[in-house]
Order: structure tokens, then C-alpha cells, then sequence
């Protein structure tokens, strides 16, 4: 009831991302029920029209574009979740830690870091799958280790600050263990800067994945995918044909979403104006 | 409106410089507006100074603002006009209000330490707005400051300047900023709170300075401050403010000598407090001991050999000024701060020196409230997850029987159950707050309380109720307390035994009796003569007095 009442005084952007976010779920968890085709049944020649049997026509090898446009929505938008999620959770423990326990173990954690975010992202990302190979839990593992670093940096200033709070040095005379405060004190105290960057994270860590495999890198074919199905398709904008720009304006409409929600939670939770 | 500030200005010519009708202004709370002051009448003239006293959230600082046609962001001046020297404050635009502010008016804040840029030198600061506003060239602004720091008492009045604010004391820069806000000579000045953040002793300078200056240059100012007995010293005439509205006007004796209304009488009384003293000090063993305890923080000495020993169900007070160190004794006998040398012995045993080292049973036993309840209560936490954790941490109470307990306690420190057990700590004023802490030290059962300040955060009225509070709270659970405080009127209502500390040093240690009367030792006599009272001559009999004494 309260949320609702929440939700009724947000701005129209937020509650346009919010209805944006809602449909792209739902579309990635009904895909196989709202698609038309199997996700890489090839079910026409190649680069077919727009036609009523094929509603965004066809792709390079005759799959259906509309088709492979919704199962993208689910593994794009799905492994980018999954990555941002498992790389708040190891940025966020190792931020909170170093900032609570101090000393050696936040010098170590730091410089680790530090060594992590001096190497170019790509770089580092490509690198690495080149070495383990592109199997998807290596890319998710990979990628949240390499957003997680920073995760850590913002987690660990956000709890320096509550760390030096009255509050959290009575729990520690009181004798707590660095779990319970880190748990009971900080957390419940940093959440609000925390889930505004959860939002920024997913957006980037989205369009890292799309990059990747727009190079070859991420998720490979014949896995139905945003980012591999521009390159895959990019040679149709040379007969100005807009159809590969489908999933590139899937990714953008998506992006922007998220950061008119993110917005709106930042105001509400900080009451940051404007 | 208009009518009654044309009657008045025809009364008094054009002696009168600002005047107030119906003034009303009211803060966004909730997406609604609410009044914060209503319907406030106010006539200055010129040369004239004004006290504007009440305790936070009385609209004080809402009406010095408004003298200047200014409100914080979030409010607004919803009815009623503000007349400054016949100029419309409220219905002018804004390029020639600010020819008018900063030149013609001007505003000294509580906290000069933020008032000032700290990237720039005090003198360039000074000479800003009489250059903008092309009153002053930068070679008089930078003469003319020295004058003002001369006359203002300030060390050393040519080089001054040339510091940064970082490089001068609280009472120096607090002056600066007077130096300031007069550097375009205005005709009023609004003085908010300047004195509240500086210690007893450097207030007196810096209340003298201010005086003097402003009577010299017959400028008129409007006083705010919460403590009627500072206001006194300052002011002409008084406005007694509470929750918005105007409770009491008058001439500062006649205020002072016959008040007409229950507040002002009550705000009067403030201080009077006094626990009653039981039995000898010296018959009780003493709970805690600290012995020749040296403490530094980055090889900065803070503590040097101090002494103290705390009997069982007493109070002892910690007075100093701040840097004094009486906060870092509280710090090494809680276990925060590890001493170079000494030892802090607790019923006849050594504390390891850390927290970390001691057990459960001895953390349980020293429990400490803090100074601002705003940082020492987690914000997310609902008053029963505040006040049941210690009883889940120490005494493994099962849910049931802890909810029980918080209840038990809420009432023990006059709070009533049912309406504060779900709350935030957001949803509670500064003084529950304190009982909100108070409360969650008591669950842990205690035998001693280190208080560090708890009261200083407070206004006075509420103050006195929480001293009051823990005053009944050691004897019905004989707690001992390690009182510290820089305020002289706490220690008299609270304190059994008095320890005087100056520059890391026990100055002088004893029965409230024996150092609260003569002979003094000389340090403590500076601090209980510094003490402002409600008496508007005090001030000025003081400064003759100790002019006299050198």
C-alpha cells in the first residue's frame, strides 16, 4: 500500500522506465510463449522482408528476427542481471570488510584492486575469455570480478563514512563481532547509494556484454543475442535497411530506463534535488 | 499592515531602521506548508540591539533571516511585510536587495569555521563585499580590516589577516567574521548564535569584542541565542520566541526582573537544578580507577599522568575546555584509545587496555552515552532493535522477554511504551533521542555510565529534564557516572566530586564543595567567573574587574 502510494507520486519518467523495466521481464520470462519460432530454428531464406509471415523479417542464415529479438531479451538482459548482482555481492562483502576491519586487510584488498582497475576493462575481460574460453559462467564470473572492483571502491567510501559513526563505535565496545556490523549497522545505511549504483552497474555491465559480443567475445552464437545479432546483421545497413538497429534501440530504450528509475530512487532516498 | 508600520514610522521619524508586520513564514514539511512563524511583529531602531531567545525550533533564526528578506531553502515568506529603512524587503527584486545585504546589513553565523572559505585568506575575505559592491577599494578594505582586528582585540592585527581561516582559533576567527559582516560599516547587523560553539572563557572576548564595536559604531544588531543570561549581557530589549510564536517583548531588565509569562519565568529558572547530596564521598570504595595515564593520538601527548578514581554510585565531573582532554579519559577507560602507559583498574582488576581484549562481563559493566544522539543512534534501526540488542547481546533474552524489558525501560527514562517502541530514530526529538540512549546503555545493567556531553547538544529546558533523569536513574539503580561536560551549571546540579582538567592535566580534584568555593585554585576561578549570568551588568562588571586585576 505504502509503495503504492510511492509509485503514484513519481515522476513520469520513472514510472515510463518503470513500465519499460516490467515489460522487458516479462518478456524475457514468457520468450519461448510469445516468440513465434524456436530461438534458432532456421525458418526462412536468407534476409526475407518484412512480411506478415515474418513480422521483422529474417536474419543471415533464415531465423526469425522477431524471434531471436525476444529470446535476446532474456539472455542479454539475464546475464547481465546475473553479473551485476554476483559482483555487488563480492565488492560489496570485500568493500564493507575492508572498510570495517581496516589495517592489513584493506591495504591487501585495495591494492588488489587498484592493480584490477589500472588495466583497461576490454582489455583485461578479453584477455582472460581468451585464456578460459567463452563458455557463459566464465563470462559471468569474469565480468562480475572485473565490475565488482568498482563496486569495492564505492562501497568501501560509502561505509568509511558510517563507519566513523557514534553508533557503530558503541557496537563495537559493546563487543559485537565485524559481521553483526557490517551487517546490522552499515549495511541497512549504505543501501541508498548502493542501489542507485546497482542501476548504473547493470546498464553498464549490459552494454559491456553487448560489446563483447559485437567482437566475438560474449555470448556466442547460436545463443540469440542484442549485441551479436548487430554484427551479425550490420551488413543489411548498407541497403538501408534499419532491421539490425532493432536490438541496438532494445539495448538504448532499455539503458535509458533504468536511469530514469535510478533517478527517482536517488531523490527519494537522499532527497538529492534535481 | 501597512497602516500600523506607517503609524509607527510617524511615531518615531526616522528613528526607526526595520520593522516586521504580521510576519509569517512557513517551511515545506510533506509536500505541505507549515507555519514555523506566525504573525511576529518587530520594530528596531537604529543603534538599537535586539535579543531574540528561544530554544530550537522557536523561529529565532527564521526572523533574524527575514530581517534580511532572506528564508532557508524550503521556506517562504507567506504574509506580512518587512520594512528595512523604508525599503520593501519582501516585494524587491533581487538585484537591488543585493546592493542592500552585505553592505547595508549584514549576517554573522554560529559557526564561522563554516562560514568561511577556507581556500581563501581572512583579509580577501573581508575586503569581497566592499569591492564588489564598490564601496571599498582593495587597499583601504585591507587597511581598514586592520583597524577593525585591532579594535576587535584580535593578536597581532596587521599579519591576521593573512592567514587562513584553518590557521586562527575559534574565538580569533569568530571575530574576523564580525571584522567582516562590519566591513562595509552596515546600520544592522544580525548576530546568530555567535558564541555557542566556543568555549566559556574565549566567549567572554569574543561577547566583549562584539559589544564594544557595536556601540562604538552605533550600528544596530539583532542577538540570537538560546541562552537568555548571554543575551542579557548583549541586548537592549528581548523577544522571547516559542514554536513560532512571540511569547514575551520587553526592556532586558524589566524582562529579567519581573517576566510576565510561564515560559520566560521557566526559561529564567534554567540552572537551578540541584541533586541532593548524599552521604560522605570518601566512606564509598572507589569502582574504577585510572592511574599516572598518558595518552597521545599520533604522538600528539593529549593525557599527561592523570589520576582519577571514581567511587561506587556517584557522580564524578570531568570539567575542562575543549582540547582539554577530558573526552580522551573517557576513550581510554572505555578501551578506544590504547594509553602509552598507566592503568585503568575496575573493582581491583587491570582492564586489558583495547576493547577488543576485554570480556563480554567487563564491556557490559562501562557503558557509554554520547554527546549528539543524531550520530549515536542508527537511523535504520527502530527504537526496540536499538535499545533490545544489548539485552539479546548480554543477557540472551528470547524475544519475548526482550520486548518486555525495552518496555520496562522505555518507561524507566519517561517514555511511554506503546507510542515509542516502533519509532526511528528521525521520528523522536533531540531529547528523546537521549532517553532513547540513555535507555540502551541502562539494558546492558551497568555499574558505571561514562556521560560524554549528553547534554550540550540539547536546549536548556530539556537538558535539565535529562540530568533530572539521571539523576533519579543512579539512585534507584546506584549507578555511578564519569560525568564530562565543559558546561560549569551542569556540574553544579549534577556532580558529587569535581575534577578540574586543563591541557591534558588534572588541574585540581576534589568535593564538589571544596572546588566550587574558595580559596580557587586559579584555573578553576577563571572558568566559574567566566560563566555568563542572568544579569545584564555581569559582563561589564567582569571585564573591570579582571582589567583591574592586571
Amino acid at each position: 500500500m505504502r509503495a503504492y502510494k510511492v509509485f503514484l507520486r513519481a515522476p513520469l519518467t520513472s514510472k515510463f522506465g518503470l513500465f519499460v523495466i516490467g515489460l522487458y521481464a516479462f518478456v524475457a520470462i514468457a520468450a519461448p510463449v510469445l516468440a513465434p519460432y524456436g530461438e534458432t530454428a532456421i525458418v526462412g531464406g536468407q534476409y526475407e522482408p518484412w512480411s506478415s509471415e515474418f513480422l521483422l523479417g529474417t536474419d543471415s542464415i533464415g531465423r526469425d528476427m522477431l524471434t531471436r529479438l525476444i529470446f535476446g531479451a532474456r539472455n542479454t538482459v539475464g546475464i547481465a542481471f546475473v553479473i551485476t548482482v554476483l559482483a555487488f555481492v563480492i565488492g560489496g562483502f570485500t568493500g564493507m570488510v575492508a572498510a570495517t576491519m581496516g589495517g592489513w586487510i584493506d591495504q591487501i584488498l585495495s591494492r588488489i584492486v587498484d592493480v584490477l582497475m589500472a588495466i583497461p576493462g576490454l582489455v583485461f575481460v578479453l584477455l582472460v575469455l581468451a585464456f578460459f574460453g567463452t563458455a557463459i559462467p566464465v563470462l559471468i564470473v569474469v565480468v562480475a570480478i572485473f565490475e565488482s572492483t568498482r563496486v569495492f571502491r564505492l562501497t568501501r567510501a560509502v561505509s568509511m563514512n558510517v563507519e566513523v559513526m557514534d553508533y557503530v563505535e558503541i557496537s563495537k565496545v559493546r563487543g559485537e563481532s565485524t559481521w553483526w556490523i557490517v551487517w546490522s549497522e552499515i549495511l541497512p545505511n549504505t543501501t541508498a547509494p548502493l542501489v542507485a549504483e546497482f542501476g548504473v552497474r547493470f546498464t553498464y555491465t549490459f552494454l559491456f556484454i553487448a560489446a563483447l559480443s559485437f567482437l566475438g567475445l560474449g555470448i556466442q552464437p547460436p545463443i540469440a543475442d542484442w549485441g551479436g545479432m548487430v554484427r551479425e546483421n550490420a551488413v543489411l545497413i548498407t541497403f538501408s535497411d534499419f532491421t539490425p538497429l532493432l536490438p541496438a534501440a532494445a539495448i538504448a530504450l532499455l539503458t535509458v530506463s533504468v536511469n530514469f528509475v535510478i533517478d527517482w530512487i536517488l531523490q527519494e532516498s537522499s532527497g538529492l534535488k534535481e | 499592515m501597512n497602516a500600523l508600520a506607517q503609524k509607527l514610522d510617524s511615531e518615531s521619524g526616522s528613528d526607526v531602521l526595520l520593522t516586521m508586520c504580521n510576519l509569517q513564514v512557513e517551511a515545506r514539511t510533506n509536500d505541505r506548508w507549515q507555519p514555523i512563524v506566525n504573525n511576529v511583529d518587530l520594530t528596531l531602531r537604529r543603534g538599537e540591539v535586539l535579543g531574540l531567545i528561544g530554544e530550537s525550533g522557536a523561529g529565532k533564526t527564521t526572523v533574524g533571516l527575514a530581517a534580511m528578506g532572506y528564508t532557508r531553502s524550503g521556506c517562504r515568506i507567506s504574509d506580512g511585510t518587512i520594512h528595512f529603512d523604508g525599503i520593501d524587503l519582501v516585494d524587491i527584486n533581487e538585484k537591488t536587495k543585493r546592493a542592500i545585504l552585505g553592505v547595508r546589513i549584514a549576517y554573522v553565523a554560529q559557526s564561522a569555521a563554516a562560514a568561511f572559505n577556507p581556500a581563501h585568506k581572512l583579509i580577501e575575505q573581508y575586503s569581497e563585499t566592499g569591492i564588489q559592491h564598490g564601496v571599498l577599494s582593495r587597499v583601504e578594505a585591507q587597511m581598514d580590516a586592520q583597524k577593525l582586528y585591532e579594535r576587535l582585540r584580535l593578536p597581532d592585527p596587521q599579519k591576521i589577516g593573512f592567514r587562513y581561516p584553518h590557521q586562527v582559533s575559534g574565538g580569533q576567527l569568530q571575530r574576523a567574521m564580525t571584522a567582516m559582516a562590519l566591513s562595509c560599516r552596515p546600520e544592522l547587523v544580525i548576530f546568530d548564535e555567535p558564541t555557542t560553539a566556543l568555549d566559556v572563557t574565549t566567549q567572554i572576548e569574543v561577547l566583549a569584542a562584539i559589544k564594544e564595536v557595536v556601540s562604538q559604531f552605533g550600528t544596530a544588531a539583532i542577538y540570537i541565542s538560546h541562552d537568555l543570561a548571554l543575551v542579557a549581557q548583549m541586548a537592549d530589549r528581548v523577544m522571547v520566541f516559542r514554536n513560532g510564536d512571540l511569547v514575551e517583548e520587553g526592556d532586558t531588565r524589566k524582562l529579567l526582573s519581573e517576566p510576565a509569562r510561564t515560559y520566560t519565568k521557566k526559561l529564567l529558572a534554567v540552572r537551578s537544578f540541584q541533586k541532593i547530596s548524599v552521604g560522605e564521598v570518601k566512606q564509598r570504595p572507589s569502582l574504577l580507577k585510572v592511574k599516572s595515564l598518558t595518552a597521545a593520538y599520533d604522538k600528539v601527548p593529549i593525557l599527561k599522568e592523570v589520576q582519577l578514581s571514581i567511587p561506587e554510585g556517584k557522580t564524578v565531573a570531568l570539567v575542562g575546555e575543549s582540547g582539554s582532554g577530558k573526552s580522551t579519559v573517557a576513550r581510554v577507560v572505555s578501551g578506544l584509545l590504547t594509553p602509552l602507559q598507566g592503568q585503568i583498574i575496575y573493582r581491583g582488576e587491570i582492564l586489558a587496555s583495547s576493547f577488543r581484549e576485554r570480556t563480554k562481563a567487563q564491556l557490559r559493566q562501562i557503558q557509554m552515552i554520547y554527546q549528539t544522539p543524531e550520530t549515536s543512534l542508527n537511523p535504520r534501526q527502530r527504537v526496540h532493535k536499538i535499545v533490545g540488542r544489548p539485552l539479546s547481546f548480554y543477557l540472551r533474552l528470547s524475544s519475548q522477554a526482550r520486548l518486555a524489558r525495552v518496555r520496562d525501560l522505555l518507561s524507566l527514562v519517561e517514555l511511554e511504551p506503546d507510542k515509542y517502541i516502533d519509532r526511528l530514530p528521525s521520528e523522536l526529538s533531540g531529547g528523546e533521542r537521549q532517553r532513547i540512549s540513555i535507555a540502551r546503555a541502562l539494558a546492558a545493567e551497568p555499574e558505571l555510565v561514562i556521560c560524554d556531553e549528553v547534554t550540550s547538544a540539547l536546549d536548556q529546558l530539556v537538558a535539565e529534564e535529562v540530568l533530572k533523569l539521571l539523576d533519579r536513574l543512579q539512585r534507584e539503580l546506584k549507578l555511578s557516572y564519569i560525568f564530562i561536560t565543559h558546561d560549569i551549571g551542569t556540574v553544579r546540579s549534577i556532580a558529587d566530586e569535581v575534577i578540574v582538567m586543563s591541557d591534558g592535566k588534572v588541574v585540581e580534584a576534589g568535593s564538589k564543595d571544596q572546588v566550587f568555593q574558595p580559596p580557587y585554585h586559579e584555573y578553576t576561578k577563571l572558568l566559574l567567573s567566566s560563566v555568563p549570568k542572568m544579569d545584564p551588568d555581569w559582563l561589564d562588571n567582569l571585564l573591570t574587574e579582571r582589567s583591574q586585576g592586571r
